[in-house]
């Protein structure tokens, strides 16, 4: 509960610094400044030293895990601003209100994490969405990011709608908002269970797998992700979608058997399709951020293995997925913002003119692409791990399809490595300050760190 | 604590190579560092053999079922004493060979020594195939920034190859995870498996794939010319003397013993496909005009040779094997180090360019005749004794293969006679016109491979010894 109101409220602080100060600087601090309060609020909460009570009427129910995902994201978005800072607040003149709305979609991300009740479910979204929307334009000059957030906007609110309708649905057969009310009373084979739900839930899956982009409800993923200014972009790949992922697991995770195997198939085959269009598509794409987005799709498929499983390997493996996902992303992108050419031969030579960013941009790669000792690794082991615990040879099937798609995106990702090692070019950036490689270098050591001992991240939520 | 050193050393050295600054700083690090890594492994073998030396253990990964377990067991030993005299002589033989950045290309490569060590005494499976991985990636770093004209593809072909197959092992390991009871990484667990057959023929090619890719075998070598090709010559000996034999350690190691019904079924098969490798790797090489190509083609036919008596199954094969993983990394660096000698100094390594060395560098022309024997496993070379012992054990299990491969023996001599004469008698070329001696550094280690497989040829009988224990070990 700390995390949600807490939220909300230094996002209203944050609207009003804008007011009082326009030193761009000064704002980034603030907003680190608030990060950090939250942060320790949500942690508050998970060591119980202090909790805000409320009674939600059991709309919400807080365990150790969301409190975990709030500090992952909470955390997410603290390396993100701190290695993004300047660069958000140089895409407009509302520094602060940028800042402002970043603190509103966490407090969206937050809801998502606990909520037990499907209106919260739609609350969290849209409190987490509508923010995305006005960030996705804010580069207001910019035809691109206009057409960006108009598209992101009407696909965005569709997809609602259909959430709305099978939320009504559930509601209409049930009668009940709960979660676990709407769907436990139907044990037995989907056959069994009245035609109402099923459409509902089919509803709240297919808007929920449009938010994290999974295909085939992915197409406006590329064209948002590239027109948005790169730095929401990196927010919107990492933070917000990890969010939809736990909102995914929280529903569908105590489920799926008794939505028996036509759920499966189902699964199975938006899993291969994710995998499919994401990798192949990103092998073609010459912009490193077009590029990224597609990967980000892919990467959405294998984070969909958790929901395939359901058992605790999968609900630990996706909180490391989220981690390592979000870690590399962001700095990715950090890196990429600071390039002048967004292509891929823009990065051609980087080694020689920036050492260390092409050091850090390769552990960043390496993470992606799941090499060992890195943070992605130990995040595609634990997805792996966790469909072969289900056993069964669909299984190891399944799991081998998704090697194989791995592999092809180190083929993608490694042409960037090849840009900045193996080419001749002189890749130009804009003015790197130490504070910036500083941040890299944080990062750089957190995949590392998360690599070689990911059972010290795991520990803490043991703790 | 012997293995931890073997690992740590190099890596350590490879990590403060990348801060040298001087050129000259890094390279005597990398030798300096590679001697006392072979000191330390000859100081094992002779001084610190008692076994609680031999292997080192501690909790990493608790809540996976993984822990840091290393140890030496007879064929470890071995291929760490092969790693770890070769990459002295392979510092050395290239020491006056000049690159851009040297720091960094002597930390990758100490980075590769680090990892390969690793490889042959990791005693877990997740942890062997984190090594597994590593030893990869300063490879792929190597070749690519350092290597000839097509390096950028040809080695991303290498790494993509290998990367899939080690994601299909990852599989494998992570079914074998879950069948074990307490599901654990541990090699003895792993060993203690009792799998129902179809499971066993299953997870076998998810194993056998990564390891054949590595060796490569037919028909999974189209890599490898190429690769080995492109790659500067100081890497192709890490690759042909060291790597390949990481995909033989691994089927006789993580392989046979865990699944020998599959092994026993499918054995035939993989013999088969070998034995076309040998003839077919033979014939390519015959044709060949580059005296790397052809080293590239015959370590097919070699490789080939060695996985078709490891699947033999008997002890005397087995014992083949073993002698030859040693005496073929040996000699096949020795190999590399007169290419390389001939390239640097001749800027060609074409037959149809060269001709008449013997007369201008008398030494090279001594020292590649006995390598060229060694390559053709003439008796008291080295490899001879090996191959003699495979062949054996080949006979045993089946009379016509044994043939067939032996047709191998014969076209080694064709192609390796052939390079002979044309580098090195007839009438000079305009290029070799002002051919000179090769340098010191050169001769020498030549001198000391030459003496290891004369020796070994004459008397194998440590080798044979210290791997006993493995052979034992997987013939029961």
């Amino acid at each position: 509960m700390n995390a949600i109101i807490f939220s909300a409220l230094l996002g209203v602080v944050m609207m009003f610094s804008g007011i009082l100060t326009t030193n761009k600087q000064a704002i980034k601090n603030i907003a680190l400044v608030c990060l950090t309060l939250l942060l320790v609020a949500n942690l508050a909460n998970h060591y119980e030293w202090y909790s805000i009570k409320i009674d939600t009427k059991q709309m919400f129910s807080f365990s150790k895990y969301g409190y975990f995902f709030n500090t992952i994201a909470i955390t997410a978005t603290l390396l993100y601003v701190f290695v993004s800072g300047d660069d958000i607040v140089k895409v407009g003149s509302y520094g602060a209100e940028y800042f402002a709305l970043i603190f509103f979609v966490l407090c969206g991300v937050t809801i998502l994490s606990g909520y037990n009740n499907l209106l919260m479910l739609f609350l969290g979204i849209e409190i987490m969405t509508i923010p995305l929307y006005i960030l996705t334009g804010s580069d207001k000059k910019n035809l691109h990011s206009n057409e960006a957030a108009l598209k992101y906007f009407l696909m965005g609110a569709f997809s609602t709608g259909i959430m709305l309708m099978g939320i009504a649905l559930l509601y209409g057969s049930s009668g009940n908002f709960g979660i676990e009310t709407v769907v436990n009373i139907t044990a037995g084979t989907l056959m069994k269970v009245p035609i109402l739900e099923v459409i509902g839930l089919m509803f709240i899956f297919v808007s929920m797998l449009f938010k994290v982009s999974a295909a085939p409800f992915h197409f406006w993923t590329p064209d948002v992700y590239d027109g948005a200014p790169s730095v929401f972009t990196s927010f919107m790949a990492t933070i917000v979608k990890s969010a939809g992922f736990i909102a995914l697991i929280t529903l569908f995770a105590n489920k799926s058997e008794e939505l028996g195997k036509l759920w499966n198939i189902l699964l199975v085959i938006v899993i291969i399709a994710t995998l499919l269009v994401g990798n192949i598509t990103a092998v073609f794409q010459q912009s490193v951020k077009r590029m990224l987005a597609y990967s980000s799709i892919a990467q959405a498929g294998f984070m969909l293995f958790a929901l395939y499983s359901k058992n605790d390997i999968a609900r630990d493996g996706i909180l490391l997925y989220t981690s390592a996902y979000s870690l590399a992303t962001i700095g990715t992108f950090a890196i990429l913002i600071k390039m002048d050419d967004h292509s891929i031969n823009g990065y051609n030579g980087l080694a020689k003119s920036q050492p260390l960013l092409a050091a850090t941009q390769s552990i960043f790669l390496f993470s992606l692409a799941g090499i060992p000792l890195t943070a992605g690794f130990f995040a595609k082991y634990f997805m792996l791990a966790s469909v072969i615990r289900t056993g069964g040879s669909a299984a190891v099937y399944l799991v081998i399809i998704g090697v194989l798609f791995a592999a092809v995106s180190v083929y993608y990702y490694f042409k960037v490595i090849q840009a900045m090692y193996f080419k001749e070019g002189s890749a130009a950036t804009s003015k790197i300050t130490p504070n910036f490689k500083f941040a890299l270098l944080v990062i750089a050591f957190l995949i590392i760190l998360f690599g070689v001992m990911p059972d010290t991240l795991l520990g803490l939520f043991y703790f | 604590m012997i293995p931890l050193s073997l690992i740590l050393l190099p890596f350590v050295a490879g990590i403060l190579s990348f801060f040298v600054k001087s050129d000259n700083g890094s390279k005597q690090l990398a030798l300096f560092f590679s001697i006392a890594t072979l000191a330390v492994m000859l100081l094992g073998l002779c001084v610190f053999n008692q076994s609680a030396y031999h292997h080192f253990d501690v909790s990493w990964l608790v809540s996976l079922g993984s822990r840091f377990t290393i140890g030496l067991d007879g064929m470890g030993k071995m291929l760490c004493l092969l790693t770890a005299i070769s990459f002295p002589i392979i510092i050395a033989a290239t020491y006056n060979n000049k690159y851009k950045s040297t720091n960094n290309f002597y930390a990758l490569l100490l980075l590769t020594q680090a990892g390969l060590m690793g490889v042959f005494v990791a005693m877990d499976g997740l942890l062997f195939y984190f090594f597994w991985e590593l030893a990869l990636i300063p490879v792929y770093f190597l070749c690519s920034q350092w290597g000839g004209e097509k390096r950028i593809a040809v080695t991303f072909k290498f790494f993509i190859y290998t990367f899939i197959g080690s994601l299909l092992m990852l599989v494998g390991l992570l079914f074998l995870y879950y069948k074990t009871p307490q599901h654990s990484f541990a090699i003895k667990d792993l060993y203690n498996l009792h799998l129902a057959a179809s499971e066993q023929n299953f997870a076998f090619w998810l194993f056998f794939i990564a390891f054949a890719i590595k060796m490569p075998i037919f028909p999974f070598h189209t890599w490898q010319p190429d690769a080995y090709e492109q790659s500067p010559t100081a890497v192709t000996m890490v690759l042909s003397g060291i790597m390949v034999k990481m995909g033989i350690f691994a089927v006789l190691r993580w392989l046979i013993p865990i699944f020998p019904d599959a092994a026993a079924k499918y054995g035939q098969l993989i013999i088969i496909l070998s034995i076309i490798g040998i003839v077919y790797a033979s014939l390519i090489a015959i044709k060949q005009d580059d005296v790397k190509r052809l080293i590239a083609y015959s370590s097919i036919a070699h490789i080939g040779l060695m996985c078709a008596a490891i699947f033999t199954m008997n002890s005397i094969g087995l014992k083949g094997v073993m002698l030859q993983m040693f005496s073929h990394g040996v000699n096949v660096i020795g190999l590399w180090i007169i290419a390389d000698a001939i390239e640097q100094q001749l800027g060609t390594r074409k037959f149809s360019e060269l001709g008449g060395l013997a007369q201008k560098a008398p030494t090279l022309a001594i020292l590649l005749v006995v390598l060229a024997f060694a390559n053709i496993a003439l008796p008291l070379t080295n490899a001879f004794i090996g191959e003699f012992l495979m062949f054996n054990g080949l006979f045993q299990y089946n009379v016509y293969f044994a043939a067939i491969a032996g047709v191998g023996i014969i076209l080694a001599a064709v192609y390796t006679l052939n390079m002979v004469q044309k580098v090195l008698y007839g009438n000079t070329t305009t290029i070799t016109e002002n051919a000179v001696e090769i340098s010191g550094n050169v001769k020498w280690m030549l001198a000391i491979i030459t003496i290891m497989i004369i020796v070994f040829g004459v008397y194998p009988q440590p080798m044979i010894d210290l791997t006993k224990d493995t052979v034992q070990a997987l013939i029961k």
